[in-house]
């Protein structure tokens, strides 16, 4: 397990923060402690930046210990052929390797633990089939921007290109969906390239770096010093906003009457909850958080309008609808919370703020756009806010409050009971999230249950809501939150997953087990892949082709998801009425020295409200079939 | 559509090329032509990439090949502010009939006749594409047999080195 104690700078974090976090890492090592802070808190090498003289060893010691000194501590893999010599050292390492059962599991967790703490996740694959199980947890790192190293091994340099035995070309096959790859040949090369690596995921917008490592780069004898130099001039990522645009930003907020800040996942990578909330009060603006964005500001606050999107809040996708100045913050106007963009919040302007510039502008034209962190920009602009206010007056939103306010109050989000006896899927969840706290971490998979655990769980605080957002990856919940639970190992980690999205990933099951990682698994069993079965429904006449999953009420029961899980070491429950709800998920909060898998058997007819069907404006949001909200009000 | 030369400096490391290749297919941007060698500072090699697309798309197209890490610097070149030529090498039908009309073509467009054999030349000619184009209509009533093409290759007038610049801010 483990020891949970992050001794490297959080990332995305500015030079002053790891300013301030670096005498904190240099506490381990009292002799360097001055040296390392300094030298740390300028260099882009992560890590305490220790001093190690030149040392003659192979290249598989040269990774291990790069990993080490960038302060690496834990380590998602599978070993195999072309990966094996880093492997060897790897096992004499302090660093905590957890072995998994699939690559694709490993790929997930360092997800989850990187979602969790603000560290580079770490992965391990071999070559060929390892490396391209990884691919789609690399795909989903791409999509959600989650800083990640996944280190694969590949087949001699000599041997490269003859399809050689378990060899691909894993770094053309990640171009499209890492932030950078390096093919490594010389084994000299490995501390540099691992140093940049990481300074690449986890700097800038973050995203997966994949390192691929010729089996005799890994053989072979090269000197290690450390730090190495990093050497990247094409990569110069802005994190300051230009004071010119803060202000520009600062008379839009002045001028407007129905302003929205719209909170993207940018937020969160950016350790920015606490400035969005400084913001947020100084401008007395509503506040949407995306589906990446749930917890960058409290669910409970008076000015939350909830989630906007294809399952967005009455409120949150009203408001941006009607929005005159969208303040958007660490988002990317994605199709699923546009809807039809040219439909999309049309007399707004847009301010928007992102540390990619190519996001702005990409879908939505802004008409004040701010390169840099939101981290750095947020404080800013509040401060720019303040002395606009002071000078052109407090702008009055009671009108719009009034209007908002009141959708709130009509179109809260709830569920009917489903016709058939079972469950409502919704109400285990709304329980999980009661039962457990704002202080659980919560990981989905994709699907319904993703989305009504987006709604029913209240998140207070940011790093507490994980799932695949962009990617969409249906097997994501069970490895990100063993992942998760690695990271936070003090934290109640839940897994909501899906009967669907369960059979993908659970044998990773075996990896929590016997790695004693006790993380929760609620299975949401309503046997079938049940957002499909709602499109079915909705969308084509309820002709329900190959969504039919065996598992739950009056079924073969194909597999016995509580069988499954004592087979793997889990404590099992199966709860199938609204009675024993509550009870069953105390039982699963008392059990900590092993995984506990629920099989959650619920109504299959359950379907996720509200709903903008696909391909129509925001406009035609649905709170019930067929059922669309009264606008009169509106003006 | 309108049409862009951009100038990229890129870094000279293995892949680059596929990099930015790949990135104009998977957004589906519309590549006309790419050149790519080596430059006057060793490591760096620099790309004319002509790209047809609208003021929006060409914006997204730079900012995208910025975020490429092996690219340096991205320049716009406008055709009044630059140099930009084609090279092409064509293949032409010409015996001892219609050898000299083809020559005498060539000629007026101050293009090479680099080989010749019994039945055919081959023309090798620098310019704008326009002027290549011109060229080729030109020869087109004798037989082209073969046409071989570079990417366009653009360079700023006046003295100013793109890479002295880029290098400087890197």
């Amino acid at each position: 397990m483990s020891k949970g104690s992050p001794i490297s700078p959080s990332l995305m974090a500015t030079k002053s923060a790891g300013a301030t976090k670096a005498p904190e890492r240099a506490d381990r090592t009292a002799d360097q402690a001055v040296v390392a802070a300094d030298l740390a808190a300028a260099s882009p090498v992560l890590g305490p930046n220790n001093v190690v003289p030149p040392t003659v060893m192979t290249g598989s010691q040269a990774i291990v210990r790069s990993l080490e000194e960038l302060g690496v501590d834990d380590i998602f893999g599978l070993p195999g052929g072309a990966i094996l010599p880093t492997y060897d050292p790897l096992m004499a390492s302090s660093m905590n390797h957890v072995l998994v059962r699939h690559e694709q599991g490993a790929g997930h967790a360092a997800q989850g633990y990187a979602m969790v703490t603000g560290r580079v996740g770490v992965c391990i694959a071999t070559s060929g089939p390892g490396a391209t199980n990884l691919v789609t947890a690399i795909m989903d790192a791409h999509m959600d921007s989650v800083p990640l190293v996944a280190i694969t091994g590949q087949v001699s340099s000599g041997v490269i290109g003859t399809d050689a035995f378990q060899e691909a070309d894993i770094v053309g096959i990640t171009m499209p969906i890492t932030k950078h790859s390096f093919l490594v040949t010389d084994p000299n090369d490995i501390p540099h390239v691992m140093a940049e690596a990481f300074h690449l995921a986890s700097t800038g917008r973050p995203g997966p770096v994949l390192v691929d490592v010729a089996k005799d780069a890994q053989v072979g004898q090269m000197t290690f010093s450390w730090p190495p130099k990093i050497d990247l001039p094409g990569y110069r990522p802005v994190t300051r906003g230009h004071n010119k645009q803060v202000r520009e930003a600062a008379k839009l907020i002045a001028a407007a009457s129905k302003p929205v800040l719209y909170v993207g996942g940018g937020v969160i990578k950016a350790h920015a909850a606490a400035e969005l909330l400084a913001l947020a009060e100084a401008t007395g603006a509503p506040v949407v958080t995306t589906l990446m964005a749930k917890g960058a500001f409290p669910d409970s606050h008076p000015q939350h309008m909830g989630m906007p999107g294809m399952h967005g809040t009455v409120s949150a996708v009203t408001a941006l609808q009607q929005s005159d100045l969208l303040i958007t913050l660490g988002a990317r106007f994605d199709d699923r919370v546009t809807g039809v963009l040219k439909t999309f919040a049309p007399l707004a302007k847009v301010i928007h703020a992102d540390i990619d510039p190519a996001e702005i502008s990409k879908n939505r034209t802004a008409d004040v756009p701010i390169v840099g962190s939101v981290k750095e920009i947020i404080p800013e602009l509040t401060d720019a806010v303040r002395t606009q206010f002071e000078a052109s007056g407090t702008p009055d939103l009671t009108t719009w409050w009034a209007f908002l306010n009141n959708l709130k109050e009509t179109y809260p989000l709830g569920w009917t009971e489903p016709d058939d006896g079972l469950s409502a899927p919704q109400r285990v969840i709304e329980r999980i999230g009661a039962l457990t706290g704002p202080e659980g971490v919560y990981v989905a998979g994709v699907g319904q249950h993703q989305m009504w655990a987006a709604q029913f769980i209240k998140y207070e605080r940011p790093h507490a809501w994980l799932n695949s957002g962009g990617a969409g990856t249906m097997g994501y919940a069970v490895p990100a939150a063993m992942g998760a639970k690695v990271g936070e190992p003090d934290r109640v980690v839940w897994a909501i997953d899906g009967d669907g999205c369960f059979q993908m990933t659970n044998q990773e099951l075996a990896t929590c087990a016997i790695n004693k990682i006790p993380i929760k698994v609620a299975v949401i069993n309503n046997s079938s892949l049940g957002m499909v079965r709602q499109w079915q429904t909705l969308f084509y006449e309820g002709r329900y082709s190959n969504t039919d999953l065996n598992t739950g009420h009056d079924t073969v029961r194909i597999p016995d998801f509580v069988k499954l899980g004592e087979a793997y070491g889990c404590a099992a429950f199966r709860c199938e009425r609204d009675e024993d709800i509550d009870a069953t998920i105390q039982k699963a909060l008392e059990i900590n020295d092993r995984p506990v898998v629920i099989d959650f058997v619920v109504s299959p007819n359950s379907m996720v409200w509200p709903m903008v069907p696909a391909g129509v404006s925001n406009d035609q949001i649905q709170v019930a079939r067929n059922m669309t909200p009264e606008w009169e009000e509106e003006d | 559509m309108s049409r862009h030369t951009l100038s990229v400096l890129v870094e000279d490391k293995p892949g680059v090329l596929t990099r930015v290749a790949s990135l104009f297919a998977r957004r589906a941007f519309n590549i006309n032509s790419l050149a790519v060698g080596p430059t006057e500072v060793p490591g760096i090699s620099r790309m004319t990439v002509v790209v047809d697309a609208d003021g929006d798309l060409i914006e997204q197209v730079t900012k995208q090949l910025n975020k490429l890490i092996n690219v340096i610097k991205i320049v716009e070149l406008t055709s009044e502010s630059s140099v930009q030529r084609d090279h092409i090498l064509v293949k032409v039908r010409a015996d001892a009939a219609t050898r000299l009309q083809v020559t005498q073509a060539a000629d007026l467009f101050r293009a090479a006749v680099v080989d010749v054999s019994t039945d055919s030349l081959v023309i090798e000619a620098t310019g704008t594409p326009e002027k290549l184009a011109a060229l080729l209509s030109v020869l087109e009533p004798f037989g082209i047999r073969e046409i071989v093409q570079s990417g366009t290759l653009a360079v700023g007038r006046g003295s100013r080195s793109m890479s002295d610049r880029a290098l400087r801010s890197a």
